[in-house]
């Protein structure tokens, strides 16, 4: 039951990206194309709310549902890790049209040949693990 | 009053549900990022043995493979019960872009041209399926992030990382819209 909550907020996930058709292959090439202002309206405003929420959650200290304090983990400090795992991500992203959330709310929505996008991205993610040692981070 | 919810979300709207989903996941004491899923998928499916990198206790992220299959669910209650099947609704630069590459104009969410099962099973729809999808699991955990952790919940906390992560997916994606699209279509 402690599970319950977090899949219902992956429903609401679910929905939303569907709904705001971010889930669109059209709709990314839009967006790389500068052809609309509706995927940069999204993320922009989950950014500027974000934003603000988190500086309230750091000024007033506010504590999470089991009472801890709320943290949040500064990324390790590097380049190179962020600018080619960054731009091999962004390759994959203007191609398939779905980052890894969008892929599985695809196959929801019935687009069954997103499972092999996602199948694939699951072994890129294993690449990545047997070759990680040998990459610039 | 239905035409509200069957239409297309507003970006405002939608991406304020997006900001609140990420802090009620905060509020429970985990965090907004999705791609960590891959990893654990990998980690679960007994890969730690061969490879450390999943080597770790993959049931602490139990809650996101469960987000995982809200978000599953969540594309299904979308298509069937929220969604007249509207064409999407992109700008006409975009349709006539898209048509010179020899893509139709939208029918649905989707093109064809790479979704239809008889395109994803040719050989070289299944290969665009296949490389967008490695790219994306091997540049999501090289970058430690996706659109979710970097764009959405690293951006909020104003982190410098994120920011470089986020120019790095844009970097990609304009050299895969006007340099490679034009050889592969």
């Amino acid at each position: 039951m402690k599970f319950l909550k977090f899949g219902l907020l992956g429903v609401v996930f679910g929905i939303v990206m569907a709904k705001s058709e971010a889930i669109s292959w059209f709709r990314i090439q839009e967006m790389f194309r500068f052809q609309s202002f509706h995927m940069y309206g999204i993320i922009g405003t989950a950014v500027i709310l974000g934003v603000t929420g988190v500086f309230l959650i750091k000024k007033y200290k506010i504590r999470d549902f089991h009472g801890n304090p709320i943290q949040f983990n500064p990324k390790e400090k590097s380049i190179w890790r962020y600018l080619l795992g960054g731009s091999i991500f962004g390759l994959g992203w203007a191609l398939s049209g779905a980052c890894p959330g969008p892929m599985v709310v695809n196959i929801g929505y019935g687009f069954l040949s997103m499972g092999i996008v996602f199948f694939f991205a699951l072994a890129g993610t294993y690449l990545y693990g047997a070759l990680s040692t040998k990459l610039p981070h | 009053m239905i035409d509200i919810i069957t239409q297309t979300w507003s970006w405002w709207f939608s991406g304020a549900l997006i900001s609140a989903i990420m802090f009620f996941l905060i509020y429970f004491g985990q965090s907004f990022g999705f791609s960590s899923n891959l990893r654990t998928i990998c980690a679960a499916s007994g890969l730690g043995k061969s490879v450390k990198f999943f080597d770790f206790n993959w049931r602490s992220q139990t809650w996101n493979l469960v987000f995982l299959v809200g978000a599953i669910a969540g594309g299904f209650i979308a298509k069937e019960f929220l969604s007249t099947d509207e064409p999407v609704q992109i700008s006409e630069a975009t349709i006539s872009d898209l048509q010179e590459l020899g893509f139709a104009a939208p029918e649905s969410l989707q093109p064809n041209e790479l979704f239809s099962l008889e395109s994803a099973f040719s050989l070289k729809g299944f290969l665009i399926l296949a490389f967008g999808g490695l790219m994306v699991g091997f540049g999501s955990r090289y970058a430690g992030g996706c659109t979710s952790g970097h764009a959405i919940s690293g951006l909020s906390d104003l982190q410098v990382p994120s920011l470089i992560a986020v120019i790095g997916f844009f970097a990609g994606g304009l050299i895969m819209t006007f340099l490679i699209f034009p050889l592969i279509f």
